[in-house]
């Protein structure tokens, strides 16, 4: 915190400040007619994710404005001199996927950007959380932010995650449990030893989709799972003749724990060995029931209002109450989005795929988070599993998560997704999505429908 | 931005909980590199049909809410992404402020930026609003912001809460980076205390 003036709210100081091409081209508008610099572009790093083709990256974007979008940004980054890892680049990828991999998220830093899943930062105790163009401006301006305290909330999940039950249905399972708007003004600390349990991808994927819950940010004390992840990573401290930073980084990082005795605003626990894979029914990520479940009734809700929207949700899903939710056939099935798009999630997703093919009426593709997730992959031959099954294997971006590139559905068609929205039109205008995990999402590609993942038979 | 000190106008009824910002501004739209012009294209999916023709019922193609600058809505409203064009297109179509029983923070956040002011009202005082907007064609209701109350000409008085820095800044239209800008000293300050491995690009 840099200081609290006197009626105005605290100012942050800004550690990191991830750009991509949809929500900064008027924050670097706004710079030049108020005839401002980037103060920190060292402390800046920009990609272009949204909207960026997943096919052949040596052709031309067909889509013009998609095409002017990045050429927007890759004009403002060498303008204010920021470092861009532009679609030719192997480092390309989802922002909250390529931050952690190259070592950029670490703990107590303070990360900002335009976009709202900012919050998958917060896996390395790192306060994250997404911001509006204005915001953004302000940040590449002063690198600093002015920012209200907000209220805490402690997220505890004793236990253990059964066999197939993801950090992803964990995530579905607070959502189901608080409500989209059940974190509103706090930011969550996930505790619990099933916390503690969790790999820093898995760790990523709960932190991503505090946002869906409310939350300004999520996010979960640094530990010894989190140092193994960065250390050697590039651009994370490490040791040298003359100074010994990595040693020093850590010492620091293990500081930045909650005291044992602190009261959080709200707490809410949550047995993990009770969980199942969910999948969401409705046009809201707090919509879910577990896959052995059955669409609810609206009649149910608590409020007449709530018996409306519940009405509509179904209506626009095209789902009648009452149907057993391992009978909803899918057509399509994407594996991606920062949600979901991790080496784990591919390597997961492919352990259910290997040796099936897709059914014949889904058309499903793989996205990885970013180009590294994908030469990795290749390397471990996870894209001929895919590939051999009747996927697409793509190049890395946002893609069919919110549709701002060619990847969309069409209206009526339904998609088992590992994104993180199923908001009406969110992947294409009618399209239906129903979230999932990615090994749910793979054993829908195969069976055609939804099938619960505890019971599959793995091939070798 | 437009200062804002106490507007008197039209409201139009959008009784949906989480309104969502794909709704708001779909992502087709979010391309353009300009802040203007995205006021055409707000609700576009709920306010046209797949041809491109108005919805006969959406609220915004009724008559009577032609011209309405206050937008009433339900719980939650702005959640999802934080695209500051959601904000941006209800402006440019003409609303100065929208009242709900909750706010998604990042929106309401983006809004204040923008000249909008989103006012909370309970549960039952948006349903009551509701209520009178359906009973009345045209009606109409008076935010002031200086005293933090929402009322209408037949006794309707409700009075919100707004903390003192947003309202000062959303009543004089401040432009809030120079205001942090006046702190130069203490960030240059805190930058010369920052650790060297913190700067990790």
């Amino acid at each position: 915190m840099v200081c609290e003036p006197p009626g105005e709210p605290a100012l942050l100081y800004i550690d990191l400040h991830l750009v991509h091409e949809v929500t900064s081209p008027q924050a670097f508008d706004g710079l030049r007619e108020a005839g401002r610099v980037v103060r920190r572009p060292d402390l800046t790093v920009a990609t272009a994710d949204h909207n960026v083709p997943t096919t052949d990256r040596s052709l031309p974007i067909t889509d013009e404005i998609a095409a002017r979008q990045i050429a927007a940004l890759r004009r403002n980054c060498a303008d204010f001199n920021i470092p861009f890892y532009d679609l030719d680049s192997a480092e390309q990828g989802i922002v909250h996927v390529i931050g952690p991999e190259l070592g950029l998220t670490q703990p107590g830093m303070t990360i900002v950007c335009g976009d709202s899943h900012t919050s998958t930062h917060g896996a390395f105790g790192a306060l994250a959380f997404g911001i509006g163009t204005s915001e953004v401006e302000h940040v590449l301006a002063t690198q600093c932010l002015p920012q209200q305290k907000p209220r805490t909330m402690e997220v505890r999940i004793d236990g253990e995650l059964p066999e197939s039950v993801t950090a992803k249905d964990l995530a579905l399972a607070i959502i189901g449990q608080i409500g989209t708007a059940g974190a509103n003004g706090h930011v969550i600390e996930y505790t619990g030893e099933a916390i503690r349990a969790l790999s820093m991808e898995a760790r990523m994927t709960l932190c991503n989709m505090s946002i869906e819950a409310g939350a300004r940010a999520g996010m979960i004390a640094a530990d010894e799972t989190t140092f193994s992840y960065l250390e050697g990573r590039r651009f994370a401290p490490r040791n040298t003749e003359e100074n010994a930073a990595w040693d020093d980084a850590v010492a620091y990082w293990r500081t930045l724990k909650t005291d044992p005795d602190a009261e959080y605003d709200r707490v809410v626990e949550i047995d993990a060995n009770a969980l199942a894979p969910y999948v969401s029914w409705g046009t809201s990520p707090g919509h879910v029931v577990p896959v052995t479940g059955s669409v609810p009734n609206p009649s149910d809700t608590a409020t007449e209002s709530d018996r409306r929207a519940a009405e509509r949700m179904l209506d626009y899903m095209g789902l009648t109450p009452g149907t057993r939710i391992e009978d909803i056939p899918v057509t399509r099935v994407f594996i991606g989005s920062c949600t979901n798009a991790r080496i784990e999630d591919l390597r997961a997703a492919a352990s259910v795929v290997r040796g099936y093919r897709i059914n014949p009426s889904v058309h499903a593709m793989v996205v990885p988070g970013s180009q590294t997730v994908k030469r990795a992959a290749e390397a471990e031959g996870l894209d001929q599993i895919f590939i051999d099954a009747g996927f697409d294997w793509r190049e890395a971006g946002c893609s069919m998560c919110l549709g701002m590139n060619p990847d969309i559905l069409q209206p009526g068609e339904r998609c088992a997704s590992t994104s993180n929205r199923n908001f009406e039109g969110r992947q294409g205008r009618g399209g239906r999505t129903h979230l999932v995990s990615p090994i749910m999402a793979a054993a829908a590609a195969i069976a055609g429908h939804f099938t619960d993942v505890r019971r599959w038979e793995f091939k070798s | 931005m437009n200062p804002f000190r106490i507007h008197t106008g039209i409201v139009a009824p959008l009784d949906r909980p989480n309104v969502d910002t794909d709704q708001i501004i779909p992502k087709q739209f979010l391309k353009r590199i300009e802040r203007t012009g995205f006021g055409e294209f707000l609700f576009y999916d709920w306010r046209y049909d797949a041809n491109g023709e108005p919805e006969r019922f959406f609220v915004l193609n009724a008559d009577e809410y032609k011209g309405a600058t206050i937008l009433l809505a339900g719980k939650n409203f702005g959640c999802g992404s934080s695209r500051e064009h959601a904000p941006w297109a209800l402006l440019d179509y003409g609303f100065r402020t929208i009242i709900a029983p909750s706010f998604a923070d990042i929106f309401a956040n983006n809004c204040m930026k923008n000249g909008i002011v989103p006012v909370v009202l309970s549960e039952a005082e948006v349903e009551e609003l509701f209520q009178r907007t359906a009973d009345r064609p045209g009606y109409q209701l008076t935010v002031d912001l200086e005293r933090r109350v929402v009322e209408d000409d037949r006794g309707f008085s409700a009075s919100f809460v707004i903390d003192d820095f947003h309202r000062h800044c959303l009543m004089e239209g401040l432009d809030d980076i120079a205001l942090t800008q006046q702190h130069e000293p203490q960030i240059a300050a805190y930058e010369a205390r920052r650790p060297a491995w913190r700067d990790a690009h």
